[in-house]
């Protein structure tokens, strides 16, 4: 054959190729493979392939003792590890059938804020990142810097904290750390609106975000979508509004709503979170109670035989935490139920029909990370 | 051989070559290249688990390693000069990592970063699917121990991979990988 009859098909056709996206790839944030079906440049299906973080964790838990297994679930999502590990945490209580005390609840609750502050700031800074801005990085490290160093004065640790421990807290707060708190409160709502004017507001931003991947209600329910993702297409899934835990009854603030369900939406839901977040903490940073912080256990614990489940809000979705108990020191099966993984079945409906770069920009506002994933 | 004959066959001694087999131009020669790539570390963007994200807080404005000359992370190995695992690897993703080294081209280092690099860290016992150590599949220069390092000790790190391209001897340098499948590096 010749080369101009290789190139040009005879009947006028473009022919469908596939190409790799990973497993070492900038915009897929780890180590995620998605193969691609292109038609030219327009995305015809996307599947994934699993398995290269896969650190069999779900196994692991099953030879650990409960306090053990608390240390390992914050290496799955470690951008909310603090919410992973109060999953556990509330899951173990849920079987011991203790009730952890007040300044406990509103401790875990500021510092769970906290992360998902830390959180979305890191995926802010990485969406300019993914759609042609490298500045974004540079404004959002500095903030997330500091509530790093609350966390590293509190917990011990910067990222993976393993601060909850099943029936309270590891140990108090810093004496430094309501100062602390209100410092960087403080600062990052000065910080905040430039954020909007450096990305928000951008028009090369906006051409590339708005009214692309376009994620319907229905759509959303039936992929299993939750978090941001689900809420910007007007899906009510806050679960810290419908089954509140910690200290999130006692807080007054608004579960973010969107209606286009477009990939700007997903980033104005995310900004706006960040607001209620902090409003969430200033509620609640003046007046932490007085109490025990840890509850009396013993120094194995052994859980009662049957099912235990708690889930809770992340900053990218719902996790859930599911303890099969047959009395032993160890569970005798836990099931981890992660956002990113619901969430990545979607991607290959929303892709369908754009182009490459906008599947960058979709797979950026869902904020995946790949341990959570694959576990 | 000619000085051996000179000194006649009977002579007792074995003659060893002064300095370390080179001269003055080659060493200053050395001295030069050393420096140069010594601050112009570029970094693979390989990143797999947690510590990526202490990783790219060095990159950002706080630790700043652009400082040191290695800013210019590259997303494609046929650029990098270095390779920094951050994170698990996992047998799925050992013949990649293996791959990804293989492609990068001459001088090239290795720093492991995090317990999961250095060993398989929390996934040592009990798990059936990590690799206990990336030195099982490719050489590695400088180990970085925590979980993860926090950002200073990256830096640590990575000024001891400088400090060990300085006294490098390009004459006798061997590749790393000769050899590695079958123990011998």
């Amino acid at each position: 054959m010749k080369t101009e009859e290789l190139i040009i098909n005879p009947q006028g056709k473009t022919e469908e190729y596939f190409i790799n996206m990973g497993p070492q790839h900038p915009a897929t944030h780890g180590v995620l493979r998605l193969l691609l079906t292109l038609d030219g440049e327009i995305v015809r299906k996307v599947d994934a392939d699993l398995g290269y973080i896969h650190r069999s964790i779900e196994k692991m838990t099953e030879f650990d003792t409960y306090r053990q297994i608390v240390h390992l679930t914050d290496r799955m999502d470690y951008l909310s590890a603090h919410m992973n590990n109060e999953a556990v945490c509330l899951a173990v209580e849920k079987g011991l059938q203790i009730e952890v005390s007040d300044r406990v609840k509103v401790i875990r609750t500021i510092m769970t804020e906290l992360t998902r502050l830390s959180s979305h700031q890191l995926w802010w800074g990485v969406i300019g990142m993914d759609t042609g801005a490298l500045t974004t990085f540079m404004y959002a490290f500095r903030d997330r810097e500091m509530i790093n160093d609350i966390f590293e004065e509190t917990c011990g640790a910067r990222l993976t904290m393993n601060y909850f421990v099943p029936g309270g807290l590891m140990w108090d707060i810093h004496p430094n750390f309501q100062k602390r708190v209100k410092d960087f409160i403080k600062h990052f709502k000065t910080k905040l609106p430039e954020y909007d004017t450096l990305l928000s507001d951008n028009v090369i931003f906006r051409k590339r975000t708005e009214g692309i991947g376009i994620l319907s209600k229905e759509d959303a329910i039936s992929f299993g979508v939750t978090g941001p993702g689900a809420r910007a297409s007007g899906v009510r899934c806050d679960l810290r509004k419908k089954h509140p835990y910690s200290a999130y009854d006692r807080v007054e603030f608004k579960e973010i709503l969107g209606t286009k369900g477009d990939t700007f939406e997903r980033y104005r839901v995310r900004i706006l979170e960040m607001w209620e977040s902090m409003h969430i903490i200033e509620q609640l940073i003046d007046n932490i109670p007085e109490g025990e912080i840890l509850e009396k256990t013993k120094a194995v614990i052994k859980l009662p035989k049957g099912e235990f489940y708690q889930r809770v809000e992340t900053a990218r979705g719902e996790f859930g935490a599911n303890i099969i108990s047959d009395g032993k020191k160890s569970p005798y099966r836990m099931k981890f139920r992660s956002p990113g993984f619901s969430n990545l079945s979607v991607i290959d409906h929303l892709a369908k029909g754009w182009k490459v770069a906008d599947l960058v920009a979709i797979m950026a506002t869902f904020d995946f990370v790949i341990p959570d994933i694959d576990r | 051989m000619g000085m051996k004959e000179e000194l006649g066959e009977d002579f007792p001694g074995r003659i060893i070559p002064a300095g370390n087999g080179g001269n003055i131009v080659v060493t200053s020669l050395d001295a030069i290249v050393n420096w140069g790539r010594s601050n112009s570390l570029w970094p693979l963007y390989f990143g797999t688990s947690c510590c990526a994200i202490e990783m790219m807080q060095t990159g950002a404005a706080k630790h700043d390693w652009a400082r040191f000359g290695m800013e210019v992370a590259r997303p494609t190995p046929r650029q990098a000069d270095v390779i920094v695992i951050a994170g698990t690897i996992v047998n799925k993703m050992a013949p990649v990592l293996r791959r990804l080294y293989d492609q990068m081209a001459e001088p090239k280092y290795v720093v492991a970063m995090g317990a999961c690099a250095i060993s398989g860290g929390p996934f040592f016992y009990n798990s059936y699917s990590v690799v206990k150590g990336a030195d099982h599949v490719i050489p590695v220069d400088v180990y970085i121990p925590g979980c993860p390092p926090r950002p200073e000790a990256l830096l640590d790190g990575m000024i001891l991979l400088q400090k060990k391209i300085r006294g490098t001897n390009n004459k006798s340098k061997v590749n790393p990988i000769d050899g590695f499948d079958e123990g011998k590096s």
